[in-house]
């Protein structure tokens, strides 16, 4: 296939290039950059609680409005410019026409345009910090009326609305919104028209099915919040009163639109995590997936239930009691499926003949980690505890303890699982491991006091709490210098891993094509693979987790043997 | 492995752009739907708002429907011809879906024109001077035939775009995919009419 193509110069094969593997490499590579600027605000601000009032190492003085500009823009860049595009995107890009065992995605073209459009997006967020006015610093859920008005006289001068944080911010998610549907449109048509022969749909791996749920959720949700967008950008800019409730304007809409858009997002982010988790527990317990079918039916019913269950974020916005009812039951229910599939993950590992690899020990700190995270979110989903426990450090690690196994333990999952196929090479597995033990145990002493704190009263986005007595007492100060400092340990220990990854990449031992003998197609090419992949498109005649049936001394087929 | 491949896989005989385009309308509609769910909670809630738009001009707006559903029949005409493979009845039926793009785009600009000329600017500050719940109407009303409006735009765009090669009988199943959208930016006015024309 590939000696079929005409030569590609330099800028076609690794700047402009229309390789979905190439694109999928370059949404990686921004979005850990994102990771580690958002990982370095969170630095700034943990260490400013810890010591509140002291010179940061590295930054210096931290004034209140900073603070909650670096509050917001932490929250956003982490959910939009490093979830999104690492575990959307990137895995997205790189896995789906491999596994389908095709050359590329549908629409090449536009796929490189949703990467560039996606790049653009990440310079206009990060050009609010050198504004007059700097970053916004409405909180990441931009509620308005704080982020309709702020920094902004009633008569706005245009310009000056225009060029401030809170407008850039809303500009940077349109584009990266217009950027994640583009890519969105690719992965549905792909894996409807691209499937090879012989593929049907339940012979996919389940990341395929688990990545297209993701893509449809984000696709059928994110409608409102880009019609809110513009609501905003108006209010901003040029004085309509969408959000001024004394115009007629109503700031609740703009939850409304933003959370039926925000709790979905949750889930496209979940899905794709999950998806990857799968992929690494089936292969390391030598087992097929336990209710692989069930698995999918159970989240095609949640990506259903998501869509109605987002006013669970609202519970003290003043919405109706009766609603308040209706949307905990949604939100308890919404869990069955999800401790369906997680629970099938874990009746896959039952009897299986597990090995510990690498990959695997991410997908196990997962799971741990997500079921806190999971359980605690039925706490916050009834409406009765919701309400006492509502912007305190309870949700802040509730949050974490769900988005950061699903963004972080779902990304070194899939990142020590298919570096070896990305490169050609293995990665460290000593490293590997201290990496993976490092990263759990600080995590772990990050956000696990939080729950505690939270539960006595700890307000979030409160930048100095030595105002409020009873927050200030010795046990909450030494818990919130352990934190900081636990979180720079997690910070800190990421640097093993760029080590590892990069050392890997030129003196790692070579990967065959099939290191961790798995049955799915992109093990079945070379490593790393050519333009075009492979050199003949396979014939599928299996499903994709063939374990059973042992044949010339191995313990798998693959999918493309007869 | 074997050397050099000739294998061309079935798939690329399926209209992927029809596919594709389905999913696209599919979050456009969620886009006005975000917009049309906002206007009628607020609708519904201030009476304010029926007396704001009874300025609305019912009769352009009824020449704009018709307008509109003319243009939606010439694009399925222009289909029905790509079928056959009929590049001369392509040309006119494509041609004359771009011009009700532009009678569509006059008439809004009358429209917009005389609102103005009345006060009614998209902040709505003079009305806000007496009424300031009602202002909130012309918020609305400016976005959502202003987003409407960049549609048809982008819908007239795709037109000719596609319309450069269909003439020579290149990529005649664009011209279907051409005019989905167009329906789409059709279907989304048939909505608008009643909510900002009609109902006082």
């Amino acid at each position: 296939m590939s000696s079929g193509h005409h030569e590609l110069t330099f800028t076609q094969k690794y700047i402009f290039s229309q390789d979905h593997k190439v694109i999928g490499t370059q949404y990686l590579t921004v979005g850990l950059i994102m990771a580690a600027i958002g990982g370095f605000l969170a630095y700034v601000f943990r260490y400013n609680l810890a010591f509140p009032g002291e010179p940061i190492p590295l930054f210096g003085e931290l004034s209140p409005l900073e603070y909650n500009a670096f509050v917001t823009q932490h929250g956003a860049i982490m959910i939009f410019w490093v979830a999104m595009p690492i575990l959307v995107a990137a895995s997205g890009n790189y896995l789906i026409p491999l596994m389908l065992g095709t050359d590329d995605m549908a629409f090449p073209f536009l796929n490189m345009l949703s990467f560039w459009i996606f790049l653009l997006s990440a310079i206009v967020l990060l050009l609010a910090f050198v504004t007059p006015t700097g970053a916004a610093a409405s909180g990441w859920t931009l509620y308005p009326p704080l982020s309709a008005d702020a920094y902004v006289n009633k008569e706005p001068d245009f310009l000056t609305a225009l060029f401030s944080g809170g407008t850039l911010i809303i500009l940077a998610l349109a584009l990266e919104f217009a950027s994640m549907l583009m890519g969105g449109i690719n992965f549905v048509v792909t894996t409807f028209n691209k499937r090879a022969k012989g593929m049907k749909i339940w012979d996919m791996p389940i990341y395929i099915w688990f990545i297209n749920l993701a893509t449809i959720d984000f696709m059928f949700s994110v409608g409102p919040i880009i019609a809110g967008a513009f609501m905003l950008l108006m209010d901003r800019t040029v004085g309509t009163g969408f959000f001024d409730a004394y115009r007629g304007g109503d700031p609740i809409l703009f939850q409304h639109m933003f959370w039926f858009f925000g709790h979905p997002e949750v889930y496209v982010l979940l899905f794709p995590s999950m998806g990857l988790v799968a992929e690494v527990i089936s292969n390391f317990s030598r087992k097929a997936l336990f209710g692989y079918k069930f698995m999918i039916k159970l989240s095609i019913f949640a990506v259903v239930l998501s869509v109605i269950v987002w006013a669970h974020h609202q519970f003290i916005a003043g919405i109706d009691p009766t609603m308040a009812t209706f949307f905990s039951i949604g939100t308890i229910i919404i869990s069955i499926p999800f401790a369906g599939v997680i629970l099938s993950f874990f009746a896959t590992l039952w009897g299986g003949n597990i090995k510990l690899e690498l990959p695997m020990l991410w997908a196990i700190g997962f799971l741990a980690l997500f079921l806190i995270g999971g359980l605690t979110g039925l706490y916050l989903g009834s409406d009765a505890f919701d309400i006492y426990a509502h912007d305190t450090y309870f949700v802040i690690a509730h949050f974490h303890y769900t988005l950061f196994p699903i963004t972080f333990f779902g990304l070194f999952t899939g990142f020590y699982y298919w570096f070896p196929k990305f490169s050609g090479k293995m990665l460290s597995n000593t490293l590997g491991k201290l990496h993976f033990w490092l990263t759990f145990i600080f995590f772990s002493g990050v956000f696990f006091p939080l729950f505690f704190t939270g539960l006595l009263g700890q307000h979030r986005r409160i930048n100095d709490y030595s105002a409020f007595d009873s927050l200030m007492t010795q046990d909450f100060q030494d818990t919130r210098i352990f934190a900081t400092m636990c979180l720079i340990g997690l910070i800190g220990s990421q640097f093993i891993f760029l080590y590892n990854f990069i050392n890997s990449l030129f003196n790692g031992a070579k990967a065959g094509r099939n290191p961790w003998e798995s049955p799915t197609l992109e093990w079945q090419t070379v490593s790393p693979p050519p333009h075009g992949n492979f050199k003949v498109f396979p014939t599928v005649y299996r499903d994709a987790y063939d374990y059973e049936s042992a044949r010339d001394g191995k313990d798998f087929i693959p999918q493309n043997v007869q | 492995m074997s050397s050099e491949v000739t294998y061309k896989p079935e798939w690329e005989q399926v209209p992927q752009g029809r596919l594709a385009l389905w999913i696209l309308i599919a979050g456009e509609l969620m886009i006005f739907g975000g917009l049309v769910m906002g206007y009628l909670l607020s609708r519904v809630r201030f009476p304010e708002w029926g007396e704001q738009a009874a300025h609305t001009s019912t009769m352009w707006g009824a020449v704009n429907t018709v307008v509109l559903l003319t243009s939606s029949y010439f694009a399925v005409k222009a289909h029905d011809a790509a079928i056959k493979k009929d590049l001369k009845k392509v040309t006119t039926f494509m041609l004359s879906t771009i011009a009700c793009g532009f009678m569509f785009l006059g008439v809004k600009s009358i429209e917009y024109t005389t609102e103005i000329h009345h006060g009614f600017t998209l902040p709505g500050t003079q009305v806000a001077a007496t009424d300031p719940i009602g202002s909130t109407f012309w918020n609305y009303y400016y976005l959502m035939t202003g987003l409407h409006g960049v549609h048809v735009i982008v819908g007239m765009i795709i037109l000719f775009v596609v319309w450069l090669k269909a003439r020579k009988g290149i990529n005649l199943q664009r011209v279907e995919a051409a005019g989905l959208y167009w329906h789409m930016v059709d279907l989304v006015w048939i909505f608008l009419f009643p909510l900002l024309y009609i109902a006082k």
